[in-house]
């Protein structure tokens, strides 16, 4: 094998536009690697001079795969710039909507986006039934479609499915690549667990739909939340709408512990090597999310904030998004210019100017010593951070928090591997189960706080005291941030004479997936390819494991507009 | 996998799945009664099942967020699983598609040069013209070549959602990618329109069945939006629409009139102006529709509804049938009746008297 660059692009099964491309030496192991955001929106732009309260909405559609999470931090954002405090049911409902999220975009992320990184869907074929059963009841014991027949009946669909010629979504892809190493018992079971749980999906999408009127992008409100409660009233939320989210987390639940969690410690133990490639940068960064006393005392935050650096558990240090010291976005990599002499810009006083300089489509490469990528660099204190499930497991676990400490502890326990494997692909691919662990537990937690509250008589979900912009100051800033299901997210507001002059945001993804930066540190996507051997680099399995384990979500990445509404500033949106 | 001989009907693929003739009818019996069509059309689904082999459908992504791709697969009737593997060849989907980079690329080449004016192409999202649409690229190509190049030899476009119909919300203004929908970009193809942000999960999968089984392109009002999900205005058959007409209006939010459930055109509902099945479908399997959960339609299916004003300002005109009633007009109805010490709902009674009769010169104008 000759060193060569592998060029995968468009990268599947992801939101949005990636390219990668991944420089090998002649052992196949990849070298250097760059990642390539490809598109760009400009919503920030858009978002100049209109209604602040309407931003949640344009905010919403930066991506529809994490619904809900750009108009929850949009809602907080200029709550936090015009003083508003929203009432305990609405924190509790948005509470609610958000770890609805957070259980069906990760089980979605799982078995639609991931699994068939692990999973042989041709291998399946070959699998038999009985023992297929056997298993299952094995990983699984409280699942009831574990039996003989299920499994035949599943077999049968997949064999005429794939006699028929036409196979769709799954054809052309990597079956039999060395590097898938399940049985084929444990690939049926798999393929018939990714058709369980698209079908299940939609139901516990129901819950945005009962408090937000729709599922993707249900609605938010500036000061609380639109959906009245009145246990009196038939049109409000009640008790049968009270009933059916009930049975829904219910349903939820069961999913969780009874579906997923078993398929990925049962599909992990099969891939112990995966616990030693991936892991990156080892920085990892969280601002905490699902207040229990107002979004202004994180010290009552479920998921912890903090950043964590080196790999190291023992120190959790604190994180101020609003410190222009701590934030700043690079552009040196990125299709974007800054004033001469400029190196980083908090979005408070961020600058995005569109300057493409890649070469001229069609194109075979990218240059990774030039711009090459629509994403910008954000970095904490210079240093590149990774966000999303692990950085919020680790911190959870290394704030010392019980919730995480045992569910941490409890899988590594099952899977025989030490601490230090969650630096990994696998180990972030993992951390995102364990937090749907707790994510499903809370989801019941909150919703009987809900009931509570109800119970002692507080039925209000919005505050309209501060509704119309009259009752606003003339300027004012605003600060929101949310842990969407990919990672800390950050919305930045300034509103003058109560429309909006400047508005940005740096997302999960951004940090995830950034080019270089002027340091020539790469960010996280792109360190956690390094050192990884390729068996086919035509087929980069190995590539895609990686990346998908991150979850990476492209139509976010936009920049936005100027401080003063004068000149362009940035807003990383992904 | 081998690829072997013509693909089949979706009755050979149901039937090869296990389902027995009886349950084959009775799917083909709830697809029709999903499309609203009479029973007597139940025997010219089946055909259409029993006779055609599953269509090819490449489905590309531009400048978009993925909503229209998870509101698909959150259909009840059909569900995602039975329309990707029993209805249509899903061949090209960069959402659930498990090739990745070229090999994925690869597919789409040969979906274009093997099956000429027979594969659908589905448009998410759409296409940024400014600077040579280097704002998205796609394989190292931009995505209007791509667009252009897959729509060449395609039978017919379905443009999803309000990005591919309308534009929605990387064009409002001053869009800066120059961002434009699909029937700006492709012509001499025919087009079908399906806005919404999302559409209605059971409203896409609607018609992509309507063509399977009809064979042909459902109606399509001058928009190119089928008229079949498309007819009606959410206000006029939203249930709210009783206070609406009684006067009876939320004035703040989360006030006695919100725990009531009555009307939010005050709170700026754009349910008058907006043609969508929310208030019939609803959303989810029809658990609720935005105004059912509280907060006013923002008007998300309609043409550049995101520079239409904000959302939470009042309708200058609310279109009823037949007349276009400024809100000005009914406020001055009540305010007169109530100056003159006349009960409020006296004055509600007026206002739905003239509303009544706008709907009976309505029904004229139509006959």
């Amino acid at each position: 094998m000759t060193a060569q660059r592998v060029v995968v692009d468009p990268v599947t099964r992801i939101e949005g536009h990636l390219r990668i491309e991944a420089m090998l030496d002649g052992k196949g192991t990849i070298q250097d690697a760059m990642s390539s955001g490809t598109m760009w929106r400009g919503i920030e732009i858009i978002l100049r001079d209109r209604d602040p309260r309407t931003a949640w909405a344009y905010c919403e559609r930066i991506c529809g795969v994490c619904t809900t999470v750009h108009a929850l931090a949009s809602v907080r954002t200029v709550e936090n710039a015009v003083g508003i405090t929203v009432p305990p049911n609405a924190d509790i409902i948005r509470n609610i909507m958000f770890l609805t999220q957070y259980v069906q975009d990760h089980v979605i992320h799982f078995y639609h986006l991931h699994a068939l990184d692990w999973v042989d869907v041709v291998s399946a074929l070959s699998a038999d039934p009985a023992a297929t059963a056997a298993l299952a009841q094995k990983v699984s014991p409280h699942w009831p479609k574990a039996t003989t027949g299920y499994f035949s009946d599943v077999a049968a669909t997949l064999k005429r499915f794939v006699d028929s010629g036409q196979l769709g979504i799954f054809a052309n892809a990597y079956w039999g690549h060395p590097a898938y190493k399940l049985p084929a018992e444990a690939n049926l079971m798999a393929v018939a667990h990714y058709l369980e749980a698209l079908k299940w999906q939609k139901e516990i999408a129901k819950i945005h739909t009962i408090f937000g009127g729709k599922n993707p992008h249900p609605n938010y409100l500036v000061g609380g939340m639109a959906c009245a409660v009145d246990m009196q009233s038939d049109n409000a939320i009640n008790m049968e709408r009270l009933n059916y989210v009930k049975g829904l987390i219910t349903q939820a639940q069961g999913i969780v512990e009874n579906l997923y969690i078993p398929d990925l410690l049962a599909v992990a133990s099969f891939y112990p090597e995966w616990t030693t490639y991936g892991g990156g940068l080892g920085n990892y960064m969280s601002y905490g999310d699902l207040p229990q006393n107002g979004i202004g005392d994180p010290s009552s935050f479920l998921f912890p904030r903090g950043v964590i650096l080196d790999k190291d558990l023992s120190t959790v240090i604190e994180v101020d998004p609003t410190d222009p010291e701590q934030i700043r976005e690079q552009v040196a990599h990125s299709w974007y210019t800054y004033p001469a002499g400029t190196e980083g810009l908090h979005p408070w006083d961020g600058v995005t100017e569109p300057n493409y300089t890649g070469p001229k489509p069609p194109y075979k490469q990218l240059d990774e010593n030039g711009q090459y990528s629509w994403l910008k660099a954000p970095r904490w204190r210079d240093k590149a951070m990774e966000v999303g499930p692990l950085a919020r497991v680790l911190i959870g676990f290394a704030s010392g928090r019980d919730e995480f400490k045992e569910v941490v502890t409890e899988a590594l326990g099952r899977l025989k591997i030490p601490a230090a494997a969650l630096f990994s692909t696998l180990g972030r691919t993992a951390a995102r189960g364990l937090e749907t662990r707790l994510a499903a537990h809370w989801l019941r937690a909150e919703f009987d706080r809900l009931v509570a509250n109800i119970k002692a008589g507080d039925q209000r979900v919005a505050d309209t005291s501060r509704w119309e912009p009259a009752t606003w100051p003339a300027e004012c800033k605003g600060f929101g941030f949310t842990e969407a299901p990919r990672g800390a997210l950050g919305h930045w507001v300034h509103i003058k004479d109560g429309k909006i002059a400047n508005y940005q945001a740096v997302v999960p993804s951004t940090w995830n997936a950034s080019p270089k930066d002027g340091k020539g540190q790469h960010g996280a996507y792109e360190a956690a390819l390094l050192g990884t051997p390729m068996a086919d680099p035509k087929r980069p399995v190995e590539i895609l494991r990686t990346i998908h384990s991150f979850d990476p979500c492209l139509a976010c990445a936009s920049h936005v507009f100027g401080p003063d509404g004068e000149k362009l500033a940035e807003v990383v949106v992904r | 996998m081998s690829s072997s001989g013509r693909p089949k009907t979706t009755y050979d693929v149901l039937r090869a799945h296990g389902v027995d003739r009886r349950k084959f009818l009775k799917f083909c019996t709830l697809t029709a009664a999903a499309m609203g069509l009479d029973v007597s059309l139940v025997p010219k689904v089946v055909e259409a099942m029993e006779t055609k082999p599953r269509i090819p459908v490449i489905w590309l992504h531009g400048l978009e967020c993925t909503c229209c791709s998870e509101s698909f697969i959150r259909s009840s009737h059909p569900i995602a699983q039975d329309v990707i593997l029993n209805m249509i060849s899903l061949d090209y989907d960069d959402t659930l598609q498990a090739a990745a980079g070229e090999q994925v690329e690869e597919i789409r080449r040969k979906v274009i040069k093997e099956h000429p004016g027979e594969y659908v192409l589905a448009v998410e999202g759409n296409a940024p013209t400014n600077d040579g649409g280097v704002y998205c690229t796609v394989g190292g190509d931009t995505f209007l070549n791509v667009l252009r190049e897959t729509a060449e030899h395609a039978k017919f476009v379905v443009a999803w959602g309000s990005c591919a119909s309308n534009g929605c919300v990387q064009s409002a203004y001053p869009n800066p990618t120059g961002a434009k929908p699909v029937h700006e970009l492709i012509h001499g193809k025919p087009i079908i329109n399906v806005p919404g942000c999302p559409p209605i999960a059971e409203v896409m999968t609607g018609v992509l069945t309507y063509v399977l089984t009809f064979g042909r392109l459902p109606e399509l009002d001058r928009f190119h939006r089928p008229k079949m999900f498309y007819a009606q205005r959410i206000h006029d058959k939203c249930y709210r629409r009783a206070y609406f007409d009684a006067g009876q209006f939320v004035e703040t939010w989360d006030d006695d009139g919100a725990r009531k459930g009555w009307c939010l055109y005050k709170m700026g509902c754009r349910g008058p102006t907006t043609y969508n099945s929310c208030s019939t479908f609803k959303w989810n399997n029809g658990v609720s529709y935005p105004i059912g959960s509280g907060h006013g339609c923002i008007g998300c299916s309609e043409n550049n509804f995101w520079d239409n004003g904000p959302f939470y300002d009042r309708l200058a005109s609310i279109p009823v049938p037949g007349i276009e009633a400024t809100p000005d007009a009914i406020g001055g109805t009540l305010a007169i009746a109530a100056g003159v010490g006349v009960a409020a709902h006296f004055a509600s009674f007026m206002v739905k008297k003239g509303l009544d009769r706008s709907r009976g010169q309505d029904t004229e104008a139509e006959e």
